[in-house]
């Protein structure tokens, strides 16, 4: 019987094996619809198949199934940890991931059926968004509990961003999907016109700067301190980080909404705050960074080091591109084109999955009582397949969304378009099969990291590692 | 007293609220807390793994 406390573990390993489950059903989804794009017969003439219901599914299961157990698992990891504490309770810790599990299952049965609330990244409907609300809350108090009994004086910078994400998402969430509804299965939003476009796009770019964003920065001030064996660059670098990055996203919003009803004012506010995140987004990328000064030999050696910087190079990349985009001027050409996808897609695989993939390497053997993962040369191997493949797609979606964007603002001298809607869609087809080839190497990645996972834990006790005695 | 200055105010006292927090982040004061902070997650040992026989391949 062993009386020592432990930290609590399981519902860590859950969500970290559940993050790679994820992974590989939401990016399979995106690669189908990438090939749907290619070859449109590949919807079988099924409504449940189609590009527009699997789209939402894609979009949810990367973001919310994927990206949300990797924060999960690693928030929880990390708040014990560093507070050298149990999780607040295990009971409310278990539920968060048995209901986060129903929520993931629910949307994989509601979005290809057709039900949707058709709010880009809040597309479920209200019975879902009502259990949402409740695992979310239930998130809050666990994290915050934890915090509350830590036994250290100091809370780690990392904790700051988790807590932030958490507490902003519960906001964002709430907000955006109040709604009436009219039957089980539809409601409609009660917001109107373009206060309601307001609103999703306050959700849907705080989503992108809380869920996306300070989440998993939370994620790089903890692993990439622990990978590279040395403390954070500059913690003082990382007190202004927090402070500037969460007071400046909120506002970023209306850059999604250029040229449309909203009012302009509005909509230059939006373009001016994108551009001040730049210093706040570049100050965090190189505080991660420059970690690693004074060891940048590691990075040949630790295959895992190399997920957790290259996905900061993206990151500073993505982060330079995205204010770029929102000036009014620029968005006139991008705006509705696959630049815009290829954008996100720098941010989604080559940030948030890149940096997501390190740290569940990281984990795993920890979680599973062994030194380290399986095969280093597995990791190498995931690591190249996953690096050409954010370069083939987002290099595909930069030429493709430019050429499209040229070709529809293109006017003949008489004022005429010179050229028909299709024709913009026949350019892009060699485009899309790149970034169809793209997102299928970073898909086999995947299965190279489930393999190697697996291997890892095939045979190997389930470990709880004992919560230190106060000193 | 308008809405439009009531704004500006903001604005400006959001700013100066930064330039605190940059003051503060980098006063001498801070320094030893935020050196012990930022080796919390280096403080405890790592756990002694049950792993004995190591594979690299």
């Amino acid at each position: 019987m062993n009386t020592q406390t432990t930290y609590n573990y399981k519902v860590v390993r859950q969500f970290a094996i559940m993050t790679i489950v994820w992974g590989i059903v939401g990016m399979l989804v995106g690669v189908v619809i990438a090939a749907q794009l290619v070859w449109p017969q590949l919807n079988f003439d099924l409504p449940w198949l189609t590009y527009s219901r699997l789209r939402p599914l894609h979009t949810n299961a990367v973001i919310f199934a994927f990206g949300g157990s990797a924060l999960f698992a690693t928030s929880y990891y990390v708040v014990q940890r560093t507070c050298q504490t149990r999780l607040f309770s295990d009971g409310l810790a278990a539920f968060t991931f048995w209901g986060w599990t129903a929520v993931i299952l629910l949307a994989a049965i509601s979005l290809p059926l057709g039900i949707t609330s058709s709010k880009e990244y809040a597309e479920l409907e209200w019975p879902i968004d009502l259990l949402i609300a409740v695992v979310w809350v239930s998130y809050a108090i666990v994290f915050f509990g934890t915090i509350l009994k830590r036994k250290v004086k100091h809370l780690y910078v990392a904790n700051w961003f988790y807590g932030a994400f958490i507490l902003t998402v519960a906001v964002l969430h709430i907000v955006n999907s109040a709604a009436l509804p009219v039957s089980l299965t539809k409601s409609y939003s009660v917001y109107p016109g373009a206060i309601d476009a307001m609103v999703q796009w306050w959700y849907g770019h705080n989503a992108v700067g809380f869920f996306l964003t300070a989440g998993f920065l939370g994620m790089m001030y903890y692993f990439v301190p622990k990978q590279a064996n040395r403390p954070i660059y500059s913690y003082r670098l990382s007190v202004v980080h927090f402070w500037a990055l969460i007071s400046t996203y909120m506002w970023a919003g209306p850059h999604h909404l250029h040229y449309t009803a909203l009012p302009d004012w509005t909509q230059s506010l939006g373009m001016v705050f994108s551009l001040i995140l730049l210093a706040p987004s570049w100050g965090g990328m190189i505080n991660g960074i420059m970690t690693l000064s004074g060891a940048w030999h590691k990075l040949r050696t630790d295959p895992i080091l190399k997920f957790l910087i290259v996905s900061l190079s993206f990151y500073g990349m993505s982060t330079f591109e995205g204010p770029m985009m929102s000036i009014k001027t620029v968005n006139a050409l991008s705006h509705y084109t696959d630049w815009t996808i290829g954008h996100v897609h720098a941010g989604a695989l080559g940030w948030v999955a890149m940096i997501s993939i390190g740290a569940i390497y990281f984990l795993v053997p920890k979680l599973f009582g062994r030194e380290q993962m399986y095969s280093l040369k597995l990791i190498e191997w995931h690591f190249w397949m996953s690096t050409i493949g954010v370069v083939l797609y987002i290099v595909a979606m930069w030429i493709a969304g430019i050429m499209q964007g040229l070709m529809w603002r293109a006017v003949n001298a008489d004022g005429t378009l010179t050229y028909s809607f299709v024709e913009t869609l026949q350019a892009m087809y060699p485009y899309y099969f790149v970034r169809f080839l793209g997102g299928l190497i970073f898909l086999l990645g995947m299965f190279v990291m489930a393999y190697n996972v697996i291997k890892t834990v095939s045979g190997q006790r389930a470990v709880d590692a004992p919560v230190p005695q106060t000193a | 007293m308008d809405l439009i200055f009531l704004r500006s105010l903001f604005t400006v006292l959001i700013f100066v609220a930064f330039i605190g927090i940059c003051f503060w982040a980098w006063s001498r004061k801070r320094k030893p807390a935020f050196d012990e902070a930022a080796n919390l997650p280096f403080v405890e040992p790592e756990y002694p793994v049950q792993d004995k026989e190591l594979r690299h391949e």
